[in-house]
């Protein structure tokens, strides 16, 4: 029992139908991990271990009496972004410290339906706004590769709980690249969907153009089981999109049936010499060209292709996104839930000072920024700029695909950092500038592990596909872990035993 | 906010600790001078940013802001019984007979 942290899910689902272990079993050993040493990692901040108790024995039961949902008993734990209904929700903030929301967001009512077992809710950058996950109310994340290293932001308690063997696999958002960043920081898989696949019902809002849920594993393969529940059109959200929904691990499957020496043979991937740039790690550039030759090596062919210039990308997100955030955060006010400041003395003071106290640092700089470039006279020059130049980088991106099927890149310039970095703020934004584009252009990208720095920390590739061709990113990237092992190698908390 | 007014990314990026009060009041935050002047100084270094945007031909564009350009759906016009006052305001910090109460606005 004590490796099951270390199967995929397709092993767990296959364990659970073969009656090798139960679900309650498995539960149990996760949540014994979690309990022995998450005090080492701070990924999680709040347990449901009682109720995911409960439900792994009626999902033992369901299962006795014929229930065949392949997800059935498979335990997750989801981003703190997502509401659920009866559970502290916090997004990462002292404003919702008490917050238990009245409802679940439509991805944690389609995961609870395939049967899979939530252990908790997990640390993330307050509000999501971060890189790092050091702006959390509830303490920062620890990598569990490198203790002293940050997991990546925004999504950090979530990639680091997989990362550390405490979950098969979590649901995460990604706003600016909150998924992949992580992803590529703590050696797992991550992918952030077509915008408008998957519902923003009860996701709490940051930049709402760009926010998109999407799921992180070990594996592609791991990634596209936990994905398959989260897509589909919701009428709750009225920016979700009716499109075809496939089936992922049936696509992969597929994939690897028809694969001859050269699986990858006929894909193009587009590499751009904008992702090569200045201030890209010697190392990074190294194992990501590396990871290249490897596609080559499976059949793929390397075209090269040109997209938007990263530092007009970079400024282009920076204003739109604070922009949003300091909409979206508006209802933040102390009068229907969340935090309220003490003793108000009107109700100026009562929002003044609930807001005040009840964000943090990052948060508020980022609504100062949005206020600033929404105010009069700067509207124009800012934000109306900003959107017209996001224009021209969802073009850029369309004519780069005239010309291949996917496009790679480093997902991160640099490995995870030391958090005793401390990075100001416009040095942490620039460690976005590989991973916003897609967010501004809606597309779905992967970040998928490629090896390991001389510090022995993780780095990622990123495949960009087009709209809608999540299918194709989580196959190719499937495909290439049928031929690697980097997405196989264990950080330092997920080879201790308890 | 007049002088701010007059500002563009082509002239000037740096934000004094004046902008950030005003700018702070509209955005209901309450922020010290002190932290007033930390702001300036993060956010004018990310507004540094935003001259790359000055050079920019963007004559002949239009802002884009849904990305799909998607169109509003509309939903069918039916009522529907699926807000719960009672347990939505279960968590308010004060609520008196179904309403949510603030400090006394009118005399």
């Amino acid at each position: 029992m004590s490796e099951l942290h270390h199967l995929s899910t397709e092993q767990l689902i296959a364990g659970l139908q073969d009656k090798q272990f139960s679900s309650l079993e498995l539960t149990e050993h996760f949540i014994k991990r979690i309990d022995a040493l998450d005090g080492k990692i701070n990924s999680f901040i709040t347990h449901t271990s009682e109720t995911a108790r409960a439900q792994a024995q009626a999902a033992d039961e369901r299962r006795a009496q014929g229930d065949m949902r392949p997800l059935l008993g498979v335990p997750m734990a989801h981003k703190d972004i997502f509401c659920t209904q009866g559970v502290l929700t916090t997004c990462g903030s002292k404003m919702l410290h008490n917050f238990i929301s009245p409802y679940d967001a439509t991805i944690v009512t389609n995961i609870e339906e395939a049967g899979m077992i939530s252990l908790g809710k997990l640390n993330m950058d307050e509000f999501a706004m971060g890189s790092d996950n050091s702006s959390s109310y509830y303490g920062s994340v620890q990598n569990p590769w490198h203790l002293e290293h940050v997991p990546g932001g925004s999504s950090g308690g979530s990639a680091a709980a997989v990362a550390a063997g405490f979950i098969p696999v979590a649901t995460a958002s990604d706003t600016g690249g909150s998924i992949r960043q992580p992803a590529s920081f703590c050696g797992l898989t991550g992918i952030k969907p077509t915008y408008g696949r998957i519902s923003r019902f009860g996701m709490i809002a940051y930049a709402s153009s760009l926010d998109q849920a999407g799921s992180l594993g070990r594996s592609a393969k791991d990634c596209a089981y936990l994905l398959q529940p989260m897509i589909g059109h919701d009428p709750r959200d009225a920016t979700s999109i009716k499109h075809d929904v496939p089936d992922y691990v049936q696509h992969m499957n597929q994939a690897v049936a028809q694969a001859g020496d050269k699986p990858l043979a006929g894909l193009r991937i587009g590499v751009a010499k904008e992702y090569f740039g200045a201030g890209l790690n010697a190392e990074v550039e190294t194992l990501t060209r590396a990871a290249l030759q490897q596609y080559e090596d499976l059949g793929a062919t390397i075209v090269d292709v040109n997209i938007t210039d990263p530092e007009i990308t970079l400024a282009t997100y920076y204003m739109l996104a604070p922009a949003e955030a300091s909409s979206n955060l508006s209802r933040f006010d102390g009068v229907r839930f969340g935090y309220r400041c003490e003793n108000p003395k009107d109700l100026i003071d009562l929002y003044t000072r609930s807001r005040s106290e009840g964000f943090g640092p990052e948060v508020q700089r980022r609504i100062l920024m949005g206020t600033y470039a929404l105010s009069a006279g700067y509207f124009d020059a800012y934000y109306t700029k900003a959107q017209r130049i996001r224009r021209i980088i969802v073009k850029d991106f369309a004519d780069a695909f005239a010309h291949c099927d996917v496009i790679a890149s480093p997902t991160v310039p640099t490995a995870a950092y030391k958090l005793s970095e401390n990075l100001d703020p416009a040095s942490m934004y620039l460690g976005d500038v590989y991973t916003i584009g897609v967010n501004l252009a809606g597309l779905p990208a992967l970040s998928q592990p490629v090896g390991l720095t001389a510090n022995g920390l993780p780095v990622g590739l990123q495949l960009i596909g087009q709209h809608w061709c999540e299918s194709q990113l989580l196959t190719t990237a499937h495909l290439f872990q049928q031929h690697t092992d980097h997405h196989l190698q264990h950080s330092a908390i997920a080879k201790e035993t308890v | 906010m007049s002088n701010m007014s007059q500002q563009t990314p082509e002239t000037d990026s740096n934000v004094s600790r004046q902008e950030i009060l005003e700018v702070a009041t509209l955005a209901r935050l309450g922020i010290d001078d002190t932290t007033a002047d930390s702001y300036a100084n993060d956010i004018s270094k990310v507004l540094g940013l935003m001259h790359t945007l000055a050079g920019v031909d963007t004559a002949e564009l239009t802002p884009l802001a849904n990305i799909h350009e998607a169109c509003q759906e509309l939903r069918a016009d039916i009522a529907k019984h699926d807000i719960n006052r009672d347990r939505n305001q279960s968590m308010a910090p004060a609520v008196e007979q179904g309403l949510y109460l603030v400090p006394q606005v009118i005399e």
